[in-house]
């Protein structure tokens, strides 16, 4: 058994979870949901198996580093942290209404590492620059802050597919109130904010042993602080201008768009220093 | 009296706006996209080739070629550094006497009308119970506090007052950070050279403007070494350099990639390498016509005679890249023949292709047999004095925010009313400045612990 063969298993765990969220959903059967938890964190367990496994992997090739450096690498640790968080968040709060918004998230970033053949798999040994005890910090801070703005985003969708009185018996009624919605949304961008906040802190402090720079205006550098920028106001509006419901979640909205740019637009259309995920 | 309109005032409240916070983080946040999308620190003939001369006389008004260090972009971050100054000394002011009171204060019915009261029953009776408490309620909170309102005991308990610093904090650290970055402006410099193995320098350029900065000592280096994985990707650079001071071999030291060297203020960096220009190399010169060869070696700039008097030869120099009909034919050298009555003319001689001058068919060819291959190292060399204010400035944001966004000041009240025919009536309420949800729940938990301490009597 290898770490693609566990991954691979771990993507269409995912996939079913989201199927058994999408019926209970659909069918209004609590039951799916409850069975739907069960598969994501099947899926989880496969997932953290196959990140532990590729780990093992490099060092037998003879590389031996933390799977944490490239594209691939990248959404396959961004589904762990998003499921990770999924799952505190359910156990925590007991509401089982919105796995239907996160399982899609978290099974499409994995789904997209594994089918989309622009994203080698291939274990590759680390070029100089990656060479870092920083690495690790960096990355795992970085892909929790984008956890938290992608738990955030599910949640903030809740409130445009349902009305704040939704009628007795539609599917919507079923979901979260909104005053519960806003709670986690808040919660989960205070939890992204902070790790975001890290993760650029910890980018910051690398790239100045790396490059005797710790600010370039490299264009990954540059998105993260926008992003940084757009949940700060999302955190100013709500806690000094009171601003809640669907007004802040468009901000969170925003701020998840320019997360994934920051994530993915980077990459493929800008150039820059952060070539490798 | 009135002052409010007074124009200071007004400017003062003008800044102290969370509105403006909120626009400038916009701005911010929408400016900052240009300067991804558009070339930075490009040359005027890249601008013209990409977007046209009519946008690069737009984008050279508003310094769009270096935006982030334009006077608009500057004139934003300023903004917000006054808008928090501001805000943070109109609210500390207002809550200072909140986080350090001279002595607590709290109204019971606040507490006890608001939405988070616990109310459940107890067998024993008030004074038992209220002993109970209140070692419970210091134990979990902090010091106790009592009053007594008719038949009413009231307990009261907070902590984390301090924590409502944390906002503070947080924006002290911005501008901690943004003044760290001011002084590396100021007083440091960015700069680079380029070093051949065995060659020293002291005099180094700056990246911008290239102008030359003179060290304090010079820098040495020994050797330069890449290794590279079986995959033919880079695995390592590697420098060894030493560093001599009014003529003493002080240190001598390998750098990497992310492994610098700090000396004195000034952090030299591995960034880059390539084939140093040799300075010699051996040249066969073939007569065709005779089929005679010589080989010497030449110093470049060294002219030699051909055979028979027919003209002279002289190696000129080496480039990294020969650039042959728009191929890249990878490192050669290039001299230029002279043959008697004919024009000269130059010849590329590279390496990877010893015969390549043959295909030129003329009387004689030319190829390098061999040269003594040195590599450059190219370093990144810079101070920042600035830099220990940003540190400073991170751990305090991540402090900040820590205690901003997971710490609260929370004060707790706990009433006892007796009831008719013995026991008593607890009725546990509690206060936070932030995430009421959070304690809802801890109310709940603690409200449930308490009872059942007294079930089991």
């Amino acid at each position: 058994m290898n770490s693609s063969f566990v991954l691979s298993s771990a993507t269409f765990i995912y996939g079913l979870a989201t199927v058994f969220y999408i019926g209970s959903f659909a069918f209004k059967k609590k039951v799916l949901a409850k069975a739907g938890f069960f598969i994501l964190c099947t899926g989880f367990v496969f997932n953290t198996a196959g990140i532990g496994l590729r780990w093992v992997e490099s060092y037998q090739m003879g590389y031996g580093h933390a799977p944490f450096s490239n594209m691939y690498e990248s959404l396959v640790f961004f589904s762990w942290t998003m499921a990770a968080l999924f799952i505190f968040v359910e156990l925590k709060y007991k509401e089982q209404g919105f796995g239907v918004f996160i399982s899609p998230l978290i099974f499409l970033a994995i789904a997209y590492a594994s089918f989309d053949p622009g994203i080698s798999s291939k274990i590759n040994p680390l070029i100089p620059a990656l060479k870092s005890n920083w690495l690790i910090a960096h990355v795992i801070t970085c892909f929790l802050g984008y956890a938290g703005f992608a738990v955030a985003f599910g949640f903030s969708i809740i409130y445009f597919v349902k009305p704040a009185q939704p009628a007795k018996g539609a599917i919507s009624a079923r979901l979260p109130s909104w005053e519960v919605i806003d709670e986690l949304t808040y919660q989960m961008v205070v939890f992204g904010f902070l790790f975001l906040t890290i993760g650029i802190i910890t980018g910051a402090v690398w790239a100045n042993s790396a490059w005797g720079k710790y600010w370039s205006w490299d264009p990954k550098e540059t998105w993260s602080l926008i992003t940084w920028f757009v949940y700060a106001i999302f955190l100013h509006l709500r806690l000094m201008r009171g601003w809640h419901s669907r007004n802040l979640a468009l901000v969170s909205i925003v701020g998840f768009v320019a997360v994934l740019f920051t994530y993915f637009g980077v990459n493929f259309l800008l150039s820059g220093l952060h070539s490798y995920g | 009296m009135k002052n409010k309109d007074t124009i200071p005032r007004q400017i003062w409240e003008f800044f102290c706006s969370v509105k403006l916070t909120v626009y400038t983080l916009v701005l911010l946040a929408v400016t900052s996209i240009i300067g991804t999308v558009v070339l930075q620190n490009g040359t005027p003939r890249q601008y013209i080739d990409l977007y046209g001369q009519g946008v690069y006389n737009l984008i050279k008004v508003f310094h769009i070629d270096d935006m982030y260090h334009a006077w608009w972009f500057l004139f934003l971050l300023v903004l917000l550094c006054i808008n928090i100054v501001v805000c943070s000394v109109e609210r500390l002011s207002l809550i200072w006497k909140i986080i350090f009171p001279k002595q607590i204060r709290f109204n019971p019915d606040r507490f006890l009308q608001g939405k988070t009261k616990q109310t459940f029953v107890a067998d024993q009776d008030p004074d038992l119970v209220a002993a109970v408490c209140e070692k419970w309620l210091s134990k979990q909170v902090g010091p106790v506090h009592r009053q007594k309102d008719d038949s009413t005991r009231i307990m009261y308990a907070e902590k984390g007052r301090w924590t409502r610093l944390g906002v503070f904090v947080v924006h002290a650290s911005v501008i901690l950070l943004l003044l760290g970055a001011l002084i590396g402006a100021v007083f440091g410099f960015k700069a680079n050279v380029r070093i051949d193995e065995g060659e020293q320098t002291r005099t180094v350029f700056t990246a911008k403007t290239r102008e030359p900065v003179h060290l304090d000592f010079v820098i040495q280096c020994n050797e330069f070494e890449v290794k590279f994985y079986d995959t033919g990707a880079p695995e390592e650079f590697r420098s060894n350099l030493t560093i001599i001071e009014d003529g003493d071999k002080t240190l001598t030291t390998d750098i990497r990639v992310n492994h610098p060297l700090r000396y004195k203020g000034i952090n030299i960096f591995q960034s880059s390498y390539g084939t140093a220009s040799p300075g010699a190399a051996v040249v066969t010169v073939a007569d065709n016509s005779t089929g005679q060869e010589i080989t010497r070696t030449l110093q470049v700039g060294e002219t030699i005679p051909l055979p028979e008097d027919a003209g002279s030869f002289q190696l000129q120099g080496f480039l990294p890249h020969f650039d042959f009909r728009g191929r890249n034919l990878g490192e050669a050298f290039f001299g230029k023949v002279n043959l008697k009555g004919k024009q000269e003319f130059q010849i590329g001689l590279p390496l990877q292709f010893p015969t390549f001058d043959k295909m030129r068919k003329g009387r004689f060819s030319f190829f390098v047999k061999e040269f003594e291959k040195k590599y450059y190292t190219g370093l990144q060399v810079t101070k920042d004095p600035g830099v220990w204010y940003v540190y400073a400035g991170f751990v305090l944001m991540i402090l900040g925010c820590w205690v901003t966004f997971f710490m609260s000041y929370q004060s707790f009240l706990i009433a006892l009313n007796p009831m008719d025919g013995g026991g008593t009536r607890i009725h546990l309420a509690g206060r936070t400045n932030r995430s009421a949800q959070n304690l809802k729940l801890k109310l709940a938990r603690m409200a449930t612990h308490l009872e059942n301490q007294f079930k089991k009597g």
